[in-house]
């Protein structure tokens, strides 16, 4: 194995870049340049046809793409800097249309707190407080605060929606920066962003493939009340393509092999579908088709982020399953 | 051009928007592209100012006039600096001794110089900050009476949704939550009075029927049915049943 790729910032060294890491970014931006190419040339056709979604979703994926490999590149604090501002953006957005009262105001105020100290917990490495820290302490102490304020109205579906939030989006997502702080001593063939790239790349995938799927093939509704464009054809379609991605690319990029590999690859296209519906049955019950308005093309960054909420978990706690009964 | 203030609207003003109410805008392409024009917005906070700032291309910026109360917002020489220099506010002197009557100084000169001059005029119809209860207050008609004065220039409905939560009338610490600013399409001044301020209100309330809701909860439920102690206290007796 050739040894990994060394860049400096300034006269400080990162941190080594493996190879096979470096040849998975160079194919992301090689599928962006022809989703790029396909968005310029396709309005040139006689057909014609409107390709402005399609121009501003690849636009922003080049963005998105082009934050996340520099974060990568730089090391676990870039990568704790950058998904604690997606943390924050997505908490924002969540609790903007969550049921809330004015008495509120302050507990939301104090709910964005949430975002440093838990992100904190990763920075000085405390993994046992960061497990217990939203799932309990948030949990136990928002719903106190609000007693303290009076306003009961509402009340447990307030507490609720807001423990949603915190969980969801800090977090589910915070497990991403875990992944880019697992200890040197375990084995990983293309180092902690390796680990974070195949999760990336297979979550991203899963929404794609089950896009496309449901676009050639789909005919019968999965959930139809809760995502009426979502077919049985694109969810077991997408479901196969990514599985099979997940084969063939896992052991590359994560200590993935045999027995593990599969599981990895059965399960992480499920909690990928499951993540999307359970945001769209949010944002159906709110009344809104997107978070905002923050990603051109995309909608807003929860919008974004659904999968991610629930492939992040699952991902993570399985390869610590992995490495615990080795 | 006033370096000062385009330097605080693009290094201040712009980044605070962004990272307190996320700036979302719908129907952009219903902004002004020139000068004399006229935007009409609903008020529940200091944000609206803020975003409608914030909004527009950086080729504009030097052209927008917000239209501030006097009393307020030249209360004293920081704030009155701050206001003219760097918010680039169009003063209004507000209060009954005002109201246009013959003979009474013109509450609107400054409005209209900057119209005059090409200048992108915000007002505030409803004259002050709501409460934030996401709806639109008693306008008042001095919009109309701009808007008369100059009928070329196209009077922009805005509405915005969310601000009142940032940062309400009377709170000191704002806090994070996504704003959306809708832009309707433009009118223009159409010679009867009632009728434009009536047409105004029409497009205003349109528009937030729009909004996503980025609001209270109470203001979306009407109120429930009173506890059964609150209601033996304050309802009136019962009418006598027909059978009794």
């Amino acid at each position: 194995m050739p040894a990994p790729l060394r860049l400096d910032l300034l006269g400080s060294a990162l941190p080594p870049i493996a190879w096979p890491l470096v040849w998975g970014l160079a194919g992301v931006l090689a599928i962006l340049t022809v989703g790029a190419l396909a968005a310029m040339l396709l309005p040139l056709l006689p057909a014609g046809g409107d390709y402005r979604n399609l121009q501003q979703r690849v636009a922003s994926w080049w963005v998105m793409v082009a934050l996340l490999v520099v974060a990568l590149v730089l090391g676990w604090q870039a990568t704790l800097a950058l998904f604690a501002l997606i943390s924050f953006l997505a908490l924002r957005e969540f609790l903007s249309l969550a049921p809330a009262r004015r008495e509120d105001r302050l507990i939301i105020l104090a709910s964005y707190l949430v975002v440093p100290i838990s992100y904190g917990w990763i920075a000085i490495n405390e993994y046992g407080i960061y497990l217990v820290f939203i799932p309990v302490w948030v949990f136990l102490i928002t719903p106190f605060l609000m007693a303290i304020i009076g306003q009961t109205r509402n009340y447990l579906q307030r507490a609720a929606g807001f423990h949603w939030g915190e969980v969801a989006c800090v977090y589910a997502i915070g497990f991403v920066v875990w992944l880019m702080r697992t200890p040197a001593h375990l084995p990983m063939p293309a180092g902690p962003a390796g680990l974070v790239f195949l999760l990336l790349v297979a979550t991203e995938a899963n929404d794609v493939a089950q896009y496309c799927w449901g676009k050639l093939f789909g005919r019968h509704k999965i959930m139809p009340t809760v995502s009426p464009n979502k077919t049985w054809e694109g969810f077991l379609g997408g479901w196969a393509t990514t599985a099979a991605l997940i084969w063939l690319i896992g052991p590359i990029y994560a200590p993935l092999a045999g027995m593990n590999l599969a599981i990895m690859a059965v399960l992480l296209p499920l909690a990928g579908f499951a993540g999307d519906v359970t945001l769209s049955a949010v944002k159906r019950d709110i009344g809104v088709k997107d978070s905002s308005h923050l990603i051109p093309g995309h909608g807003g960054i929860l919008d974004r982020i659904d999968s991610l909420t629930f492939t992040t978990p699952l991902y993570f706690h399985l390869m610590t399953f992995f490495a615990l009964h080795r | 051009m006033n370096v000062a203030r385009l330097a605080f609207l693009h290094l201040v003003a712009r980044p605070l928007a962004v990272l307190f109410t996320g700036a979302d805008v719908i129907g952009r392409e219903h902004l002004p592209s020139a000068g004399p024009a006229i935007i009409a917005a609903n008020h529940n906070s200091h944000v609206d100012t803020l975003l409608l700032l914030t909004i527009f291309p950086a080729r504009l910026m030097a052209r927008l006039r917000p239209v501030a109360a006097a009393d307020y917002f030249l209360r004293g020489p920081l704030i009155g600096w701050f206001s003219r220099t760097l918010v680039g506010i169009v003063p209004i002197a507000r209060g009954s001794q005002y109201r246009e009557r013959p003979g009474r100084e013109d509450v609107l000169a400054p409005a209209r110089e900057a119209l005059a001059a090409g200048d992108i005029v915000i007002i505030f119809p409803e004259g002050t900050r709501g409460g934030a209860t996401d709806e639109l207050g008693p306008m008042k008609a001095g919009v109309a009476r701009l808007a008369a004065a100059f009928p070329d220039a196209p009077v922009i409905p805005v509405w915005i949704e969310g601000a009142g939560r940032v940062l309400p009338k009377g709170a000191m610490l704002p806090s994070p939550m996504n704003c959306t600013v809708l832009v309707g399409e433009a009118t223009r001044w159409n010679g009867d009075h009632t009728g434009f301020m009536e047409a105004l209100r029409q497009r205003l309330e349109e528009l937030r029927k729009s909004a996503p809701p980025q609001r209270w909860l109470s203001d979306l439920d009407p109120d429930p049915p009173p506890t059964s102690a609150a209601a033996a206290a304050s309802a009136p007796p019962a009418p006598p049943s027909p059978d009794s």
